[in-house]
């Protein structure tokens, strides 16, 4: 018998809200690459069986689906999409280099969006003093790691930068939110030179959530988070 | 290990992390120097190669370090590439790993760190039935093969190995037993502390819990 070869039609679904910025690392990555996909927006507060389906284990977006098959965790997807459409890669070769994107990508969450998300963000009073400082010394790696290149991937944006790009356009909101200054340009200048150039990075530029619409979300959260009753 | 190749380890014995990364060594069969870190009396050392984080494991080779175990984990499979491969070849099938390992690290070392630092009589039925859940969810993963990474060990099992040897401190402090609530899991760690391996970095699950104890009575939860 015959085999018939044939090319099937890629089939690629990401699952997203409009202000997730985990989800958002996923449609800059897949953009950057010229790969087209389909976007199905969620609610999260009412979220579809589709969803609670394909992530049942964490319930989250953002979900990749390719050809049929899931992959979720958006660290893990941006991984996927690097090895699987290797036109404009976001890690290098040199497996130290790869390594280093990685340490600070997870650097990204495990620690800056903890100081500053759930530190600074959603608390007050002495706590937000101590998130704050924290969140000063999170900022100052970063500032040693970017200083004297372009991109934390070098001359282009790479894992790293996709990882931690929210704080070119989230952080500004969240400083309007609770009326500091995180990322000064004196204190931290490459980074802040940084924010710039990844903020107004072609395909990042245009993918940004509305602004207004977000400092109406992430305000009611910090507000909700401090209504919570007595801090611990 | 190739000529002038230099491989040290800065670890601390009982860590479950340091534990991922001597396994990992170990399938690939890397020569390297082990250096105990006293983590109450940091070294220059160790300050110097993890300024950020200041936390074991990191792995120095040919005089650069790598940290945080699972992105050391990598590099190994990445570095000694042509002997026993954790992650598989094919995208879908990384991505699976990648996601079982995050798992691992979100969920089972965030349940060990709250049993840990938990008074006894503070540990809730909750939590308990909780952790249960989220290792028979390993078992589910598991399913029929010997390994998480199919027939040989590969990324998962290195990452989730470790707690083999601390889940006799868990099973005391919570009071379950592995064996009658999880018996695959169980018989998985008797299987996989046959191999060499995996029994040469663990440590022993009573001398682990000694340890923990004392951490406890540290903690004042003991």
């Amino acid at each position: 018998m015959d085999e018939m070869k044939y090319s099937m039609a890629e089939e690629i679904k990401v699952f997203r809200s409009w202000s997730s910025p985990f989800a958002l690392r996923i449609i800059w990555a897949l953009k950057l690459k010229g790969v087209e996909f389909d976007t199905i927006y969620e609610d999260l507060t009412n979220k579809s069986p589709l969803l609670l389906q394909y992530n049942p284990i964490h319930k989250k977006v953002p979900v990749l689906v390719h050809n049929g098959k899931v992959i979720c965790e958006s660290l893990v997807i941006l991984e996927y999409i690097d090895e699987t459409w290797k036109q404009n890669p976001l890690l290098p070769e040199d497996p130290h280099q790869k390594a280093n994107a990685r340490f600070w990508a997870k650097f990204g969450d495990d620690k800056v969006m903890q100081s500053i998300g759930g530190g600074v963000l959603l608390k007050e009073g002495k706590e937000q003093e101590e998130g704050f400082a924290a969140s000063m010394e999170d900022l100052k790696y970063l500032e040693e790691e970017i200083r004297g290149k372009k991109f934390f991937g070098g001359e282009t944006i790479g894992l790293a930068d996709i990882a931690l790009g929210w704080l070119a356009h989230y952080l500004d909101i969240f400083e309007e939110i609770v009326g500091l200054k995180l990322i000064d340009q004196e204190k931290f200048p490459s980074l802040a030179a940084w924010k710039q150039e990844f903020t107004n990075a072609p395909i990042i530029r245009e993918n940004w959530p509305d602004r207004d619409k977000l400092v109406t979300k992430f305000a009611a959260m910090r507000e909700a988070n401090l209504g919570k009753g007595t801090p611990k | 290990m190739a000529a002038g190749e230099q491989v040290t380890l800065l670890d601390s014995w009982a860590s479950s992390f340091g534990m991922r990364v001597r396994i990992a060594l170990a399938e690939k069969g890397v020569k390297y120097e082990y250096i105990e870190q006293d983590l109450w009396n940091k070294s220059g050392l160790l300050l110097q190669m993890n300024p950020v984080h200041k936390k074991i494991p990191v792995l120095v080779h040919n005089g650069k370090p790598v940290c945080e175990s699972l992105v050391i984990v990598q590099y190994i499979d990445e570095v000694w590439k042509d002997k026993a491969p954790l992650l598989p070849s094919d995208p879908y099938q990384r991505a699976q790993s990648r996601f079982w390992a995050d798992f691992v690290d979100r969920k089972i070392y965030e349940h060990g760190r709250m049993i840990l630092t938990t008074k006894v009589e503070d540990q809730e039925a909750a939590a308990k039935k909780d952790f249960i859940d989220t290792l028979k969810l390993m078992e589910g993963e598991l399913g029929d093969k010997p390994y998480f990474g199919g027939e040989t060990l590969g990324y998962v099992d290195v990452a989730l190995l470790p707690y083999c040897c601390w889940f006799y401190t868990y099973e005391n402090i919570l009071n379950f037993s592995l064996e009658a609530d999880c018996p695959k899991l169980n018989a998985y760690c008797k299987r996989c502390l046959q191999k060499e391996s995996v029994s040469k970095s663990l440590e022993d699950p009573k001398k682990i819990y000694d340890f923990a104890l004392m951490l406890r009575k540290k903690l004042g939860v003991e």
